[in-house]
C-alpha cells in the first residue's frame, strides 16, 4: 500500500478503522478534532458503519465508549487535554470496570497553549486510572500504536490512554497502513456484573486493576515502544518521551546520538530499561513534552542520586512546549542563530472575523451596559471569548466550558446585580443546561446570553448539539417564556437589541437572551456548496 | 537534498494551500516530508505559520530549529519579517508579497516594512496581488508567491505544475489553468529579478 500524507490526527483515526474500530465518540477540541473529522469522512469508515456524530460533551462521548465496550466492540473518544477533566469521572471509573471491547481513550495536550487554557499533561490521568499511556513520537508510530493500544486494551482487559500533542497533532508526514482488521461482533462481558461498581464489586475490580499493574510494565518492556538505545559515551544518559525525541536527534549529525538514551512511548516505563540506562552514566538528563512527570519520579522525592537534569532543575524552562533550540541548549550545543526581528513588526492577535454576529451581541450588550459599573460580564470558550481584546473588550471570565452561567450565579448570590453570563450554543448544550437549572431553582437575577451561531465555531464549525434546540430547552429548564428572548444580531437591529438587552438587565431573575444568527463561515461555505451544486446540476 | 521552509501569513490567506503544492510535487519527486501547520484560534484573523521540511534523508523534527530555514515564503510583507529569526543567516532566502493585510490598529507603514525586508542580504519581493488579478483572480496571490519562490526550491517546476493539476483537480479546468497561469507568472517575476 502506499504511504498517506496524514496529521498526526488523522493518523489515529486511519489507525483505529484499520483497527477495526466500530465507533468514535468525541466533542470538537484543539489540537483533537481532526480525528473525528477525518472518520466522519473516510469512505472506509462509512462502509464499515463506523459511528462517528460529535457528542454533547466529552464526558457523554466517554460514557457512550464505555456502552460500546460493553456491547464487545472496539471504541475510541478522543478530546482536548482538559476535555479529559470534563470525562474524568468515567474516564477514572472505566479502569475500575476494565474494557470488554478495545477501548482507546485519546487526548491530546497543548503545551504552550496555543488553543487553550492551560497545558494540564494528560500522562497524569493515565498515571491516576492506573492504565497504560501510549505516547507516539510521529506520525507512524501515532498509526501503529492506536493499532497497539486496541489490541492492548483487548489483552488486559483495560481503557488505554493515547498522548498525544498539539505538534504531532498538526503535522503531516508519510504514513504507511497495515492490513484492515475485522470489526467485533456484539459479545457481552463474560460477568455481567463486571460493570456495576457496587463497593463490594468495585474492590474486587480494583484489586484486579492492581494486579494488573505489573503486566502492564511487562508489556511496556516488550512491545519495542521502550528503547534503550545504547551508546559508547556513558558521561550522559538521556530519557526522551515522545515528540521530544525527535528535537533530540535533530541535533546530531545523520541523528546519530553519541550518549545512550531511552526513549519512551509506553507507560508505565519499564524499572529494569530505566535502571540499566542510570548505572552506566554519570547524569541524567530527561526531555518530556508537557509536565516533568518522568522527570520527577525518577529523582524522587529527597534527590539523593545522580544528578538528574530536566525542567526541574532549569536546564528546560517549566513552561511550554519544547523544541530543537531548547533541546540544543539543555546538551550545551551551540545554535544558529537567524536575523534579528525587527522591532517594527506588531502583534497580529486572532480576531472575530468581518461580519461575526458576535460582534454585533456584543456591541449591544455593551451599550446596555453603560448605565452599570464595569466587570459583570462572564464569559465562555469559544470564538466570543475574543470579545475580551479591543476593541470590544465585553467580558470578564473565561475559566472552563459552562462556568459562564454558574459564575453569574456565584456573582449574583453576593451582590453583583445584575449579572451576565455570555456562552455559545455549542457551549451552552456541552456544560450551560445545568448552571441554567441551577440558576432557576436559585431564581438568581442573572442575564444568560445564548450566542446562537448554530455552529461549533472556533475548532472549524462542528455540528452543535445545539442546533434548533435551545428555545425548548430552556423552557424545559423552567425559565419564564416572557423571559427568553430572541434577537437577531445584526446591525441594523442594534437600538432594538440593546432595549431587550436593558429590559432584561432590570429583570429581578433569570432572563434568557437567545442573539441568533449564523457563523459568517459556515454561512459562506454552505453558500459556495450550494452554488457550486448548482453549477453542477446546470451542466 | 534538504529544505526547511517557514511560510508565512495571516490565518485565512492560503499558506496551507502552499504547503500542500509543496508537499505534493515533493512526494512527486520522491522526497520525504515534515509539515507542521497551525489550527485553531490563530486561524481567526492571527498570524499564522507552517513549517515544511523536505529531504532525501529521513526528517526527526517537525519544527525548523532556529537559525536553519533555507526559505521564508509570505504572503504578507510584516508576517515574513516575523520569522527571520528562524532564517540561516548566511544562505536564508526571503520571498514575500509585498500587499499588506491590515486587520490591527497599529499596522506599520508599507515603506519601514520594505526598507527592513531589502536589508535582508537574499530577498526577493513581488506584488503578488496585481500579478494574480492580471492572471484573473487575486485569490491566487498565494500561488504567485510560490511561483517567485520555485528558482530556491530545488523542486522540478514541471512537479510544482503537476501537483497544483492534482490538487485543483476536483475544482475543474478553468480553475487549474488560473493557478498554473499565477504560478508562471509569479515564477518570470523571480527570473526577472536575477
Amino acid at each position: 500500500m502506499q504511504k498517506l500524507l496524514l496529521l498526526g490526527d488523522e493518523a489515529i483515526a486511519q489507525g483505529a478503522i484499520d483497527a477495526g474500530l466500530s465507533g468514535v465518540y468525541a466533542y470538537p477540541g484543539t489540537p483533537s478534532t481532526e480525528i473525528t473529522e477525518y472518520i466522519q469522512a473516510s469512505k472506509e469508515a462509512k462502509e464499515r458503519n463506523i459511528r462517528s456524530n460529535w457528542s454533547a460533551n466529552e464526558k457523554t462521548a466517554m460514557e457512550s465508549a464505555i456502552g460500546m465496550s460493553y456491547a464487545g466492540k472496539k471504541a475510541l473518544v478522543c478530546m482536548k487535554h482538559v476535555g479529559l477533566n470534563v470525562a474524568a469521572d468515567a474516564f477514572v471509573n472505566a479502569a475500575i470496570t476494565g474494557a470488554n471491547g478495545g477501548l482507546v481513550v485519546l487526548s491530546a495536550d497543548d503545551p504552550s497553549m496555543h488553543s487553550s487554557q492551560n497545558e494540564q499533561d494528560s500522562r497524569f490521568y493515565g498515571k491516576f486510572a492506573m492504565i497504560p499511556v501510549m505516547e507516539p513520537s510521529n506520525q507512524q508510530e501515532a498509526y501503529d500504536m492506536t493499532r497497539y493500544a486496541f489490541a492492548l486494551s483487548e489483552k488486559f482487559g483495560t481503557p488505554v490512554l493515547i498522548r498525544v500533542t498539539t505538534r504531532l497533532a498538526h503535522s503531516r508526514a508519510g504514513v504507511q497502513r497495515l492490513e484492515v482488521l475485522h470489526q467485533n461482533d456484539l459479545h457481552l462481558p463474560s460477568n455481567l456484573k463486571q460493570f456495576v461498581l457496587l463497593p463490594a464489586i468495585a474492590r474486587k475490580q480494583y484489586n484486579q486493576l492492581l494486579g494488573k499493574q505489573s503486566q502492564f510494565e511487562a508489556d511496556a518492556l516488550t512491545s519495542g515502544y521502550n528503547q534503550l538505545i545504547e551508546k559508547d559515551n556513558h558521561k550522559l544518559g538521556i530519557v526522551a518521551c515522545g515528540l521530544a525525541y525527535n528535537y533530540l536527534i535533530e541535533n546530531f549529525e545523520d541523528h546519530e546520538v553519541p550518549y545512550p538514551v531511552l526513549k519512551v512511548g509506553q507507560y508505565p516505563v519499564p524499572h529494569d530499561l530505566v535502571g540499566k540506562l542510570y548505572d552506566q552514566v554519570d547524569e541524567m538528563l530527561v526531555l518530556e513534552d508537557g509536565y516533568p512527570m518522568f522527570e520527577e519520579l525518577l529523582k524522587g522525592y529527597l534527590n539523593k542520586g545522580k544528578k538528574i537534569m530536566g525542567r526541574l532543575d532549569g536546564t528546560i524552562p517549566m513552561a511550554g512546549e519544547l523544541n530543537p533550540n531548547i533541546v540544543a541548549h539543555a546538551l550545551g550545543i551551540s545554535v544558529n542563530e537567524g536575523h534579528k526581528k525587527p522591532d517594527v513588526i506588531q502583534g497580529r492577535p486572532p480576531s472575530l472575523c468581518d461580519g461575526c454576529s458576535h460582534t454585533d451581541s456584543f456591541l449591544s450588550l455593551n451599550e446596555a451596559l453603560t448605565n452599570f459599573s464595569s466587570g459583570r460580564v462572564f464569559s465562555d470558550i469559544g470564538c466570543y471569548t475574543l470579545s475580551a481584546l479591543k476593541p470590544l473588550e465585553s467580558i470578564n471570565s473565561c475559566v472552563d466550558m459552562g462556568a459562564s452561567i454558574t459564575m453569574a450565579i456565584g456573582a449574583a448570590d453576593a451582590g453583583l446585580v445584575p449579572a451576565v453570563a455570555s456562552i455559545g450554543d455549542s457551549t451552552f448544550t456541552h456544560s450551560g443546561m445545568t448552571g441554567l437549572l441551577d440558576a432557576v431553582n436559585n431564581n438568581s437575577p442573572i442575564v444568560v446570553m445564548i450566542l446562537d451561531n448554530s455552529t461549533t465555531g472556533m475548532t472549524g464549525g462542528q455540528q452543535s448539539s445545539a442546533l434548533g434546540k435551545i428555545d425548548n430547552i430552556c423552557l424545559g429548564l423552567g425559565v419564564h417564556p416572557d423571559h427568553i428572548r430572541v434577537i437577531t444580531p445584526l446591525r441594523r437591529n442594534h437600538e432594538e437589541n440593546v432595549k431587550v438587552i436593558t429590559e432584561e438587565l432590570n429583570y429581578q431573575g433569570v432572563s434568557v437572551i437567545i442573539a441568533r444568527r449564523e457563523c459568517i463561515q459556515t454561512l459562506g461555505r454552505r453558500m459556495k456548496l450550494k452554488s457550486m451544486q448548482k453549477m453542477e446540476s446546470n451542466n | 537534498m534538504k529544505k526547511d521552509i517557514i511560510l508565512a501569513g495571516v490565518g485565512g490567506q492560503g499558506i496551507l494551500t502552499i504547503a500542500t503544492v509543496i508537499g505534493t510535487a515533493a512526494l512527486i519527486e520522491g522526497l520525504q516530508l515534515k509539515q507542521a501547520e497551525v489550527h485553531g484560534m490563530s486561524q481567526r484573523g492571527g498570524d499564522v505559520q507552517s513549517h515544511l521540511r523536505l529531504s532525501s534523508k529521513s526528517i526527526a523534527s517537525d519544527l525548523i530549529p532556529e537559525g536553519k530555514a533555507d526559505l521564508v515564503i509570505s504572503v504578507e510583507p510584516m508576517e515574513s519579517l516575523r520569522y527571520v529569526n528562524m532564517m540561516n543567516k548566511e544562505t536564508g532566502w526571503l520571498i514575500t508579497s509585498m500587499n499588506p493585510f491590515i486587520n490591527i490598529p497599529e499596522y506599520p507603514s508599507l515603506e519601514e516594512l520594505l526598507a527592513e525586508i531589502w536589508k535582508l542580504p537574499r530577498n526577493v519581493t513581488i506584488d503578488a496581488e496585481k500579478v494574480a488579478k492580471d492572471m484573473g483572480s487575486v485569490k491566487a496571490a498565494n500561488i504567485v508567491v510560490l511561483g517567485a519562490a520555485s528558482p530556491y526550491l530545488e523542486i522540478k517546476f514541471e512537479s510544482l505544475e503537476k501537483a497544483i493539476e492534482n490538487i485543483f483537480a476536483k475544482k475543474g479546468e478553468s480553475i487549474i489553468q488560473m493557478n498554473l497561469n499565477a504560478l508562471r507568472a509569479g515564477r518570470e517575476m523571480a527570473d526577472k529579478r536575477s
